[in-house]
């Protein structure tokens, strides 16, 4: 009976039953975690192309760029997607990808280029700004605040939560956003006012969000969070109207990348893959599925953005180099003035 | 590697052994040849690629001699000596009333102790912090404690249950006091098996990973938080592989001292069927009853919490989050229903479990026939070690291996089964053994001069007396594997994801019903645990007599 139950249930014996298809070309995304997607578009780009996408996912931005650095010698994949600019410069200068300019970068993505290599192609772009609980404020009577400079103020006292920089990246965002608001020099000053003014640090985006936020399902305690521009989109209550809002002053602008991987088995196939990322179809369910924002031009965003998170005009953002340059003794620093 | 499982140590007795034959030397080289080589290909291999490559780019000394690297050590050893000694405290009376008392509900109480070892860390960091606040040393005490509490119920309590109860009866009939005859002739006994179960306990605790990540808030860290930051997020892989070497120094240590613990029981002890020992509570037994009923109490706090936040919405208690979970993926945050995660998780854990038989069951006939204790003792801890490595280690160790075998096995979903069995392997040795060890060499010596097969021997001798601590351990094994994360959460592919993954990537994102499905998740990893363990049971029951090698 034993031996039945097993036969009947394993992945070794129960054999796959994809082998029809075998003139198709098999061609492997290597991704993060958070890639999302619309089947059907996947499955309409498959049938077209005659490739079958591998889709391998593990880890976050930073946890993808190191795999392809530690494996570039002989790598994981032909194509990868979700190097962020944080981590954009590293993978480049290692030599990860092969240079390719897709003739779909015309249509929006060349403006979020990264510097001026063609190795890597702009798919996304998400921006991380601080959340409100809109609801809070008005019941507490309070007037919520408009930017990084309020935080430091009595009245939002204890009110605040943010990921910490060096296991999150959108702790890293934030202080990134933090040093280009106030500069080399006054961030660190401005970070002393905030841990003095009661800010809680949490290891994740996902305890912030979830639990101390009070805008979320989680119903915490702090009305003031560091979450994404598209948040509130996902927070629309039953009478149709967001129920938190991103402050736009506070936005940091964090692009994705999609590349060739050097030394794919199928180059080819691989670029297929990056103007597949890049055609409206797959522009055109981002939003949707990953809560990002497309980087073409003619794609419209879904209603609920419109109303509740529209893209952010004036973002800010570091040049990757100097982002990479600087992320350790920032971060070092960081935790000397917050944590002690 | 080592977050959120089990260890299982259990009593043995001695065994009468001769040198085995010449024949019978080869067969044994044989069958330790296979889960070494596995050990070797899937552990070994990458774990010291990946450390080499970190020591061949310098700046050991650098790590060594920080002295945050040293505060954080102290942290690590700190937290889990005092999460495992809260583990021991509160298993004891648990494991009293399994094992001595004879009362109803035992069984329902077995499932609740070990439920709690497949639950993903990150949800019960989370369950905890709804409890305790983040940032307290004391909620990740209790949390890591609350993890391996069934270790120590089931390893002591597994040998308190053979303890002849005659000698401590014998101490109360001279004038004893319950507490003098339990320090003196009870506490004794069951050192060894405290010592073991300590020593397991401890390494789990020193090497939990979500647990410290979510409760530590950002001010406290230990090795393997360190490790995963220095590795996956500032690729300072000359720091991971100095703290990945102190990790493994201590893990070495303890494994030594179970190792040592473990020595001096088999030599130590008289035991007796288990049916003799459990008799109905009297008088002081009930102050002990109270202890075990507050500890499971305890367990089931936060496990209650998580039950409660699948149905809270914010219009009250609905099943949305259930419904979400068997119905097709909404909006793409997993390429497969959280239904075809829990049959992937099924799966995946099944092709784990048979393979970890396979290299287990190897592994402990040849450990429980290898005369020269010292080699049986090397060979032992060795196997054990998958079980003391930060998954991080083991992971990117992976990217830098996997190159080199064959691009159909590189990407395909059997590894993650594999990779599985690399950290159940260990927990079906240590049931195995004691009963492998129990069984009479004679017997084997006399089928085979009777002109049986090396392979008819062992199905005739040992396999009738093994045979109920083979499902168990199976079971267990199966148990683990599905909660396993840290390792798997590096192979998956969209379309194997298994629930704790699948739990993980849920609760990463904003919106109420992401949450919801989340935690209904993680309830049916508890039922199918609950399933495992229940079945277990009834095996066990309706097997009669005694098994030596209990979970």
């Amino acid at each position: 009976m034993l031996v039945a139950a097993l036969a009947g249930c394993s992945l070794i014996g129960g054999g796959s039953d994809d082998s029809d298809g075998e003139a198709a070309r098999s061609v492997v995304l290597v991704t993060h975690d958070s890639f999302a997607y619309d089947e059907s578009v996947v499955a309409d780009f498959e049938a077209a192309s005659g490739i079958d996408l591998d889709i391998r996912q593990s880890g976050d931005a930073g946890e993808l760029t190191n795999s392809l650095i530690l494996s570039k010698d002989n790598p994981i994949g032909d194509v990868a997607f979700g190097v962020d600019s944080t981590f954009a410069s590293r993978a480049i200068d290692e030599g990860v990808f092969e240079e390719y300019r897709s003739p779909a970068v015309e249509e929006g993505a060349d403006r979020y280029r990264a510097g001026d290599t063609d190795a890597v192609s702009a798919v996304d772009v998400g921006d991380v700004c601080l959340n409100i609980d809109t609801g809070w404020f008005a019941e507490n009577d309070i007037e919520p605040p408009a930017g990084f400079d309020d935080l430091v103020d009595e009245q939002y006292r204890d009110l605040t939560v943010v990921p910490d920089p060096a296991t999150s990246s959108p702790g890293l965002a934030f202080l990134l956003a933090t040093i280009e608001h106030r500069g080399e020099e006054g961030w660190a000053d401005y970070w002393a006012d905030l841990r003095d003014n009661g800010v809680k640090v949490t290891g994740g985006w996902t305890e912030a969000y979830t639990q101390d936020f009070s805008g979320s399902s989680g119903a915490g305690p702090r009305p003031i969070v560091v979450s994404y521009a598209s948040s509130p989109a996902a927070e629309i209550g039953e009478d149709g109207e967001p129920r938190t809002e991103a402050l736009l002053e506070t936005c940091y602008r964090q692009v994705e990348y999609a590349g060739v991987l050097a030394g794919a088995a199928d180059p080819e196939g691989a670029r297929e893959v990056v103007d597949f990322l890049l055609s409206a179809e797959f522009q055109s369910q981002v939003a949707e599925y990953m809560y990002v924002y497309p980087v073409r031009e003619d794609v419209e965003l879904p209603e609920s953005w419109e109303q509740a998170a529209p893209l952010p005009e004036d973002s800010a953002a570091l040049p990757a180099a100097e982002v990479d340059a600087g992320r350790e003794d920032w971060v070092e620093q960081w935790r000397t003035i917050v944590l002690g | 590697m080592a977050h959120d499982r089990a260890g299982l140590i259990s009593p043995s007795t001695r065994s009468s052994q001769r040198r085995p034959g010449r024949a019978g030397r080869i067969g044994l080289l044989v069958a330790a040849v296979v889960p070494l080589g596995f050990l070797l290909l899937f552990f070994g291999w990458p774990v010291a690629a990946i450390v080499l490559r970190g020591l061949g780019e310098g700046g050991l000394g650098e790590t060594l001699l920080d002295v945050r690297t040293w505060r954080i050590v102290g942290f690590t050893l700190g937290q889990a000596a005092l999460a495992t000694l809260v583990a021991v405290v509160a298993g004891m009376p648990v494991a009293y009333v399994l094992s001595r008392l004879d009362l109803p509900g035992r069984g329902l109480i077995r499932v609740l102790v070990t439920v709690p070892f497949v639950l993903p860390t990150v949800v019960v960091g989370i369950a905890f912090r709804a409890l305790f606040g983040d940032g307290s040393v004391l909620a990740i005490v209790l949390a890591n404690a609350f993890f391996n509490i069934a270790v120590v119920v089931r390893t002591v309590g597994g040998l308190w249950s053979h303890l002849d109860r005659r000698a401590e009866d014998a101490a109360r009939a001279l004038g004893a006091s319950r507490l003098r005859a339990f320090t003196s002739v009870t506490l004794p006994a069951l050192r060894p098996a405290l010592g073991s179960a300590a020593a397991v306990v401890f390494l789990f605790c020193s090497t939990s990973f979500g647990v410290v990540l979510v409760l530590g808030g950002a001010r406290f860290r230990t090795l393997e938080t360190e490790i995963y930051l220095r590795t996956v997020q500032l690729l300072d892989l000359s720091g991971a592989a100095a703290l990945s070497l102190i990790q493994l120094v201590a893990v070495v240590a303890a494994l030594a001292a179970g190792g040592m613990a473990r020595r001096r029981r088999e030599t130590a002890l008289r035991l007796s069927p288990a049916v003799n020992s459990a008799r109905k509570p009297v008088g002081g037994d009930w102050w002990v009853v109270g202890a075990a009923l507050t500890v499971l109490i305890g367990l089931l706090i936060p496990v209650g919490t998580l039950l409660i936040r699948s149905v809270s919405t914010s219009q009250g208690f609905g099943l949305a989050g259930y419904r979400a979970l068997t119905g097709e993926p909404e909006n793409g945050t997993l390429a497969v229903s959280a239904w075809d995660a829990a049959s992937n998780s099924l799966r995946a854990a099944t092709d784990a479990t048979v393979l970890a038989m396979i290299f287990g069951v190897l592994a402990a006939i040849v450990l429980a026939r290898t005369r020269r204790r010292g080699i049986a003792q090397l060979l032992d801890g060795v196997l054990m070690l998958p079980l003391g490595v930060s998954a991080v280690t083991v992971g990117f160790g992976y990217l830098v291996t996997l190159g080199a075998l064959p691009d159909e096995l590189r990407g395909s979903p059997v590894l993650v089964p594999f990779v599985q069995a690399l950290v159940i392997t260990p927990l079906v040795i240590r049931i195995l053994l004691p009963v492998m060890r129990a069984v009479d060499d004679r017997l084997r010596q006399a089928a085979a001069s009777l002109g049986a097969s090396p392979w008819r021997v062992w199905r005739e001798v040992d396999l009738p007396v093994a045979a109920r601590s083979l499902i168990t351990s199976a079971a267990f094994g199966f148990v683990v594997a599905l909660g396993e994360f840290g390792a798997t959460s590096f192979l998956v592919r969209a379309e194997t994801m298994t629930l704790p993954v699948a739990v993980a990537r849920l609760i990463s994102r904003p919106g109420e019903l992401n949450t919801l499905t989340a935690y209904a998740a993680c309830t049916m990893l508890m039922l199918v645990t609950a399933a495992a363990v229940v079945l277990v049971e009834r095996i066990r029951v309706s097997g009669g007599s005694d098994t030596m090698g209990e979970f």
